[in-house]
């Protein structure tokens, strides 16, 4: 048996049982990251002298009896979550040289459950970006086919979970970035509700839409971690001080009954025919399953990705001030301050983060304020009135992940307002702080995967799991896996 | 009115004065780092202070009492909804490349103050209280090419308080700064040091014709950081604009640096002026709202303030208007004044002493009250001495310098040094009938009509008695020995 195959849930079982160590998984996971890392350039750093020696801490704690919920578990960690001790670049040369003096509440708690960080992986820089192009540092390969992008922002984590690098990893989502990378590698991705997980030591994008979330093999796991990294943080003032439940629990819960809204606005010109009909028959299953269709409205949608890009920028250009050069990452000297300023930003970020930075700047100008900013501010208003209207009439809503499968690299790189609307069906979910998750629902002609996802109330990531792990049970499509 | 306008000399100022006050919380306003002054450089730091990539803030909840404390204290309207605000711009001693401040909705409104100037009181508006964290420093220092930063004072909190433009003269700016200040160290928000910088001060000023309604074009003026300097630099800029004005020159809205070296204000034209801080509602903090429970509870906390204390001195004490003033301008100085008045000193004689000679002994050593080395029990028994004529009021003043310099009491002192006052009639008659017998030439002078020697012999008498005799008896037994 290929030990790194296995998901979260079965590795706990056999290193419980004394089948395996914490070292033979590590040891595998390595093995297959020799073999195909070369190939899908899911990481930047691989911390491979940690994890050893976290796995044998781990084993020990094992051999002791202790039963932490993911003990001995090897994890991926998108490379803008911070790691004490283990560079931190968010993909980014202005960061190419940032080793953070502390931890990230998310991964403090994945640590204080015994994880072996595995290592830190690829992504858009600064999380901007769709398809991991937007990189300082390499692009990731979709492992499907390694012609095309996995996704992005999170694509090193989706791409490393497809390519069994990791048995899981750690995502975060400003507008779709853990849920389309998941839906184009073929992997679960949940983005929890804004305020759920701790943004403590996770690099800033659109602080008011960024969450961290998972990226799993399937539903179950995803519950696991969710259990172990959701909740209050005092560090966190945005974090919600709300209990969390076993989310396990929901699994295998019965989903007759359940109404699930299918908004119209969701099924558009332009999807690609192959995803819409799978989306179409994941719908069909599950009413099969006892679900309720329910068609549903959400009229803002058209403004989605107008009202995020002016949102998520301004934030940005606010949240990316603090790379100047002074205080650590990159410097490049200058004849005085403003120029030593100007050369390191100027070599420091890439295309994509210089547009973002530029566009927020714009909004937020004197002048330019309340035609931009405050207007996008009032539209995001009334798209989250959208789904609370939504939601009033049903449980949850259920759209595909992404209006394609993934698409060729290069094929949108030059045309930032193609690569825009990748995220056209994911960044309502952000704006709304709602809940979503993206699971399997078949695959295209040429074997790429396409991804359901399932909308839920604040703070109703039960309802999602309930659900996805419903559908997933009655499904095939976890079994399929990328050959490599 | 062209006419007018022709004359300066019919000008009045308009000042408005933006105050910003070091807040005495012990830890930071967004990390538990503290906040003491003078330490090593960057030695009171954390990833938040410090705006390490992925930080968030926490609301240090003193401070935002401290705020509600003053707003209470200086009539404002406490806003139930308030939240805080990024003001962005690139310095190097501003970690994050932005202040958190407030903007929109700051936590005190619709304030205002009482002054008294040349015996008239005005009423002087507060437009707002807001919370905000302090920049660091940079340090010029040494014969290198690089500058230093010191991040210790960043984070730490301040109120900023911006008052109308209801100030007139530059008198009545020192009253309100002084005002002020007395306010915020009786409630012990802030030390009110100008010299080390825990209050500092802009203003705004304009100049019109007495009787316009609207504001002429406003000159703000920065770096004030002392009392003398707020009148020193008002006076000189309201005389720069009426020269402008004078010379028929135009008054260009811009910011000016007080030069204290020069007297002067200069204009800091240029790049450092063409600001846009491209405010934005801080997405990492949750708004604040405040409950008017713990609003009321911080009210029945305040202290007696000065204005309510002043009018209770003249009333309960019989202080004329000038004493009590000056004895509220401190809340340690009324509280030094009320202990003597407890332990049965007589209010208007424990009024003078603090006044005169205790005050001149305290400024002669750079000391304050609190560091007074005479307590109030010391004066009140000295003063009782007085009252039973153990010693006169000029000895008194011996007796009290010594008290200051030693810890002995004024019985000890005055056994000491023998310092009793001669009551004996027969004592001083035989010293009366001495002068006289050894002065018979001012004698015949003084019988001839020469009154004013009378002096002389007194100081005679006093000189052989060391001081101590009874200058009532010394008088009446000279002028009956004198006049027979």
């Amino acid at each position: 048996m290929d030990l790194f195959r296995i998901t979260v849930s079965e590795a706990r079982d056999l290193l419980i049982k004394r089948q395996i160590t914490a070292i033979d998984l590590v040891r595998s996971l390595s093995e297959r990251i020799d073999a195909v890392e070369e190939r899908v350039k899911a990481f930047i750093t691989l911390a491979k002298d940690s994890a050893s020696r976290m796995a044998e801490e781990a084993q020990k704690k094992i051999d002791a009896g202790e039963g932490k919920s993911l003990l001995g578990i090897p994890l991926a960690i998108k490379d803008n979550m911070c790691t004490k001790d283990i560079r931190t670049t968010c993909a980014s040369g202005i960061l190419h040289n940032f080793v953070p003096p502390y931890e990230s509440t998310a991964t403090s708690r994945l640590a204080a459950q015994g994880y072996v960080l595995v290592g830190k992986t690829n992504m858009d820089e600064f999380a901007m970006g769709s398809s991991t192009e937007n990189s300082g540092v390499q692009i990731t390969k979709n492992p499907w086919d390694l012609e095309r992008i996995p996704g992005g922002s999170s694509g090193g984590s989706a791409a490393a979970v497809a390519a069994d690098e990791c048995i899981a990893a750690l995502g975060s989502d400003t507008g779709g970035s853990i849920r389309q990378p998941a839906s184009f590698c073929g992997v679960v991705g949940l983005k929890p509700t804004y305020g759920r997980v701790s943004r403590y030591g996770l690099v800033a994008f659109a602080s008011s839409l960024d969450q961290i979330g998972t990226i799993t093999k399937n539903v179950r796991d995803s519950a696991i971690i969710m259990n172990t990294i959701a909740g209050h943080d005092p560090c966190d003032s945005t974090s919600a001080p709300l209990p969390v439940p076993d989310f396990t629990t929901a699994l295998g819960r019965d989903i007759r009954g359940i109404r699930i809204g299918i908004p119209k606005e969701y099924f558009i010109e332009g999807m690609e025919k192959e995803v819409e009909l799978a989306v179409r028959e994941a719908m069909r299953q599950l009413e099969s399953l006892g679900a309720i269709p329910v068609e549903i409205s959400l009229p803002h949608t058209e403004y989605a990705i107008a009202t995020y890009y002016i949102l998520a920028t301004s934030e940005a250009s606010s949240n990316l001030a603090r790379y100047d050069g002074v205080k650590y990452g990159l410097r490049v000297e200058g004849k005085d301050l403003m120029d030593m300023y100007m050369n390191t930003r100027a070599q420091g970020f890439g295309a994509e983060v210089k547009r973002r930075i530029m566009l927020g700047t714009y909004a937020l100008s004197s002048g330019y304020y309340d035609a931009y900013y405050r207007k996008a501010q009032q539209v995001r208003t009334l798209i989250k009135k959208d789904f609370e209207d939504a939601f009033q009439k049903v449980d949850v809503i259920v759209t595909p992940t992404s209006p394609t499968a993934a698409f060729r690299i290069g094929e949108k790189s030059s045309d930032p307002l193609q690569m825009y609307l990748s995220d056209i069906f994911t960044i309502s979910i952000n704006l709304a702080g709602v809940p979503a998750i993206s699971i399997p629902c078949g695959f295209t002609s040429q074997n790429l995967p396409v991804g359901l996802q399932i909308i839920g109330k604040h703070f109703d990531e039960e309802a999602l799991f309930k659900i996805a792990y419903a559908y997933e049970q009655s499904t095939e499509w976890r079994l399929r896996r990328p050959t490599l | 009115m062209a006419s007018e306008e022709a004359d300066p000399m019919n000008y009045e100022s308009v000042i408005g004065l933006e105050v910003h006050a070091q807040m005495l919380t012990d830890t930071k306003i967004f990390c538990g780092c503290s906040t003491r002054f003078g330490s090593e450089p960057n030695t009171q730091t954390c990833p938040v202070c410090v705006g390490m990539p992925g930080v968030l803030p926490v609301l240090n909840r003193k401070a935002l009492e401290f705020a509600i404390r003053t707003g209470l204290a200086t009539n404002c309207t406490i806003s139930p909804y308030s939240r805080f605000a990024r003001k962005n711009y690139f310095y190097p001693d501003l970690p994050k490349g932005y202040q958190v401040s407030q903007y929109a909705l700051p936590i005190c409104e619709h304030g205002h103050i009482e002054i008294i100037v040349d015996a008239l009181t005005r009423n002087i508006g507060i437009t707002r209280i807001h919370m905000e964290e302090d920049a660091g420093k940079n340090i010029h220092e040494g014969a290198g090419q690089y500058s230093f930063v010191d991040l210790n004072r960043a984070g730490v909190p301040l109120m900023e308080i911006v008052s109308e433009p209801d100030i007139r003269t530059p008198g009545e700016a020192v009253a309100y700064m002084k005002k002020l200040r007395t306010i915020l160290r009786y409630l012990g928000v802030c030390d009110g040091n100008m010299e080390e910088g825990s209050l500092r001060c802009d203003a705004n000023v304009s100049v019109r014709p007495v009787g316009q309604q609207e504001l002429g074009v406003k000159v703000e003026i920065k770096n004030i950081n002392s009392f003398r300097f707020v009148e020193k630099a008002l006076e000189y800029e309201i005389k720069r604009q009426k020269k402008v004005i004078e010379d028929k020159g135009t008054i260009i809205q811009e910011t000016r640096l007080w030069d204290s070296g020069r007297g002067i204000t200069e204009s800091m034209r240029g790049k450092e002026e063409a600001h846009d801080y491209r405010y934005f509602p801080e997405p990492d903090l949750v708004p604040m709202t405040v409950d008017q429970a713990w609003v009321d509870e911080i009210r029945f906390s305040l202290p007696e303030l000065p204005d309510l204390k002043r009018e209770r001195f003249v009333s309960a004490y019989g202080l004329p208007e000038t004493d009590a003033d000056f004895l509220v301008s401190e809340k340690s100085l009324s509280g030094w004044f009320e202990d003597a008045v407890k332990l049965g000193g007589q209010p208007k004689a424990v009024a003078n002493w603090i006044m005169g000679d205790l005050m001149k002994l305290l400024n002669s050593e750079n000391k304050t009250i609190e560091e007074s080395p005479v307590e109030p029990a010391r004066l009140v028994d000295m003063l009782k001495l007085i009252e039973q004529g153990t010693i006169s009021g000029k000895i008194a003043k011996t007796v009290f310098e010594e008290m200051f310099k030693t810890t002995k009491t004024s019985g000890e002192i005055v056994q000491e040094k023998g310092l009793v006052q001669i009551i004996d009639s027969g004592e001083i008659e035989k010293t009366v009938d001495e002068v006289i017998a050894k002065h018979s030439k001012e004698t015949e002078r003084f019988k001839a009509g020469e009154e004013k020697l009378m002096g002389f012999f007194v100081g005679q008498v006093m000189k052989l008695t060391k001081g101590k005799a009874n200058p009532q008896m010394v008088n009446e037994l000279l002028k009956k020995k004198l006049s027979s």
